[in-house]
């Protein structure tokens, strides 16, 4: 990466972090309400891997989705709002935590039902190669969906027909409580990739840079008419699995071997190893993101309410056949 | 007019559409060698080749979940599942993401995309070949669902279904296929959520679906020197077009829905309570639904013919209704 690429990336990074921790300090107090499934320590693999890919590149997410929409261009206010249930935010208060798209950006959406997102991302893959756009797809999923159907389905459909996408897995070792070893015999996602004749490579998960370069390949591989790839980045969840988890399947000491490669640490030893940034320029960008972040939250908070009269509003497209 | 069968007439309206804009394309499986299991897409590799018929493995959970992002990221497919039965396997894709995701971003997103599939008994299929599932497409908002009866409204609903930006599961039965009717030489397109009043009558009003309309119009030659039963097919029943029943229920007072779904929690039920909100007090006598006996549909022949309604069942339970 350059030095300008990887400031950047590590400003994502922190932006994604920090919106995550102000979310949860929020639920605490009770201003979100529903659920949310926050992304700590993996912002690296949502960063890295949306740093490879072309802007107009396509992506779907997860449950988990927050850093991948922000990683894709989101407007932190607007996914605020969404979280908020205002009518500012992207899907006017209907989607919620695990139901943001903008269209506009390639971002095809995040979603609820693991593994959903695979067949349509594979799906929006094919629209891309019929109408050679050139743009290729993106699909974000955990270690827990490769134990669906649908990724299997989905991942060898995708190879057979050679379609411009990549399949990229986080594998964040737990699939809410379940440990890996638990949910599949092979030592690693990216090993399944040759069931499908597909190739399959693993990376460090919290170092953005090696989720990067790998995606890069994966991109260049897709793009050029090669077929999908499947990139597994080896990365750690450090809060629960969703608000109210409090992860008593593992340890304390696992826990804090991973601080240990907390994806910011990793990135900021090396700006400042690079003489990219002083740590003055880094808490320079550290009050920069807060102040995103606050105006995120009062731009949320001072949102109207979704008028009620308009709840069957977007159930069908409105189109005259005739 | 021309004569065809229900099958052509689906093969010509998929056949016109895919002539018509280049963003219609097929999936499913079986559906370009052999042209699909019932020959509905016979012909169309040799016609637009491979890129606009796409033939899958057997994996229906991956070719309707494609069929829903490629609809999203702006084509219109036409995706085959060959048996309703499969669609068990596909339901995700179906109801929580195709019938979901507009609602879901704020009207961003649009999901033009027709599921085709068959239905119904009486091939002595058995229990997973023979199911009629219309209720629970029907209950789930954001999806339409036809249901044609004749190759008539087969044609021209289809085309309207593929022309829809919204996704339309599309009901076939397998017992029409080979049954023949009328259709216009030149081109139509008939709109989703208007009933057709298949014969006209002032004391009972019949709504049927699918088979059973055949089925409900020869009941109502049985009878008709007893009783004059108006019959009406809605076509569609997401949209339902719920004037046309209600107009036809304050002209007769007297209401059977015959569905070939089961009895219980299907469709008719549905019909009912949008009628006793309507026009309860035009009702002279209480409404009814006859539909299959609530069993998983048995194999043997006699058995079989035993659960489906048929021509006699249904004029007995006119005469009961009139008596």
């Amino acid at each position: 990466m350059t030095p300008i690429q990887l400031r950047e990336c590590y400003r994502m990074m922190l932006l994604i972090r920090r919106f995550e921790e102000a979310v949860e300090e929020l639920f605490a107090q009770g201003l979100i309400v529903g659920t949310a499934h926050f992304c700590i320590g993996q912002e690296a693999s949502a960063v890295g891997a949306i740093a490879a890919l072309q802007p107009d590149d396509m992506v779907t997410s997860n449950h988990r989705g927050h850093g991948h929409f922000l990683a894709k261009g989101a407007d932190p206010r607007r996914l605020m709002a969404e979280l908020f249930g205002r009518s500012t935010g992207y899907a006017g208060g209907r989607g919620g935590s695990q139901h943001v798209a903008d269209f506009s950006i390639g971002f095809l959406g995040s979603h609820g039902i693991t593994a959903g997102m695979i067949p349509i991302a594979t799906g929006a893959a094919l629209t891309q190669k019929l109408q050679q756009t050139g743009r290729i797809v993106l699909a974000f999923f955990g270690d827990g969906a490769t134990g669906q159907g649908a990724f299997h389905e989905a991942v060898n459909i995708g190879a057979m027909w050679e379609l411009p996408v990549v399949y990229l897995c986080e594998n964040n070792m737990y699939a809410m409580s379940t440990p890996v070893e638990e949910a599949f015999r092979v030592p690693s996602v990216a090993e399944r990739a040759s069931a499908w004749g597909i190739p399959g490579v693993r990376c460090d998960g919290n170092d953005v840079e090696a989720v990067a370069s790998a995606v890069s390949d994966a991109a260049k591989r897709a793009r050029a008419g090669g077929g999908p790839t499947l990139v597994e980045a080896q990365t750690y969840r450090q809060c629960g699995h969703s608000k109210s988890d409090e992860c008593l399947y593992r340890t304390d000491e696992e826990e804090q071997r991973w601080l240990q490669r907390d994806p910011l640490t990793v990135a900021a030893a090396k700006l400042i190893e690079r003489d990219i940034c002083t740590p003055d320029a880094l808490d320079r960008l550290a009050a920069q993101v807060e102040r995103e972040i606050e105006e995120a939250i009062q731009f949320a908070s001072e949102s109207p309410e979704p008028d009620p009269e308009t709840v069957a509003d977007g159930v069908f497209a409105d189109f005259d056949v005739i | 007019m021309r004569n065809v069968t229900y099958v052509r007439a689906l093969n010509e309206a998929i056949a016109e559409e895919m002539e018509r804009d280049d963003d219609v394309f097929l999936i499913g499986e079986d559906i370009a060698d052999c042209g699909g299991v019932f020959g509905v897409t016979a012909g169309m590799l040799r016609r637009f080749g491979r890129r606009r018929v796409w033939q899958t493995p057997i994996s229906e959970a991956a070719f309707t979940g494609l069929a829903v992002g490629a609809a999203m990221a702006g084509l219109r497919p036409v995706c085959e599942i060959m048996y309703v039965d499969f669609a068990t396997t596909c339901m995700d894709q179906i109801l929580n993401q195709a019938a979901k995701l507009r609602y879901m971003s704020g009207g961003q997103l649009t999901v033009p995309l027709v599921i085709r599939t068959q239905q119904g008994g009486g091939t002595c299929e058995a229990a997973q070949h023979s199911q009629n599932f219309e209720a629970i497409f029907a209950h789930v908002p954001g999806l339409k669902v036809a249901m044609p009866a004749t190759p008539h409204d087969a044609k021209g609903l289809l085309k309207a279904a593929i022309r829809d930006d919204n996704p339309v599961i599309f009901l076939e039965h397998k017992l029409l296929y080979e049954t023949k009717g009328e259709i216009p030489r030149e081109e139509y397109v008939i709109p989703l959520g208007e009933a057709d009043i298949k014969r006209e009558g002032d004391q009972l009003t019949l709504v049927a679906t699918s088979r059973m309309v055949l089925h409900a119009l020869e009941a109502a030659d049985r009878v008709a020197g007893e009783v004059s039963v108006e019959v009406i097919d809605p076509r569609t029943i997401v949209p339902f077009d719920l004037d046309t029943v209600a107009a036809s229920v304050e002209k007769t007072g007297r209401l059977l829905i015959v569905q070939e779904a089961w009895q219980s929690g299907g469709f008719g039920s549905e019909i009912i309570r949008r009628i006793v909100d309507r026009c309860f007090d035009s009702l002279k006598a209480p409404p009814r639904v006859h539909g299959s006996e609530d069993v998983p549909m048995p194999f043997s022949p006699s058995l079989e013919a035993r659960v489906l309604p048929n021509p006699d069942s249904i004029a007995s339970a006119i005469r009961e209704i009139v008596a």
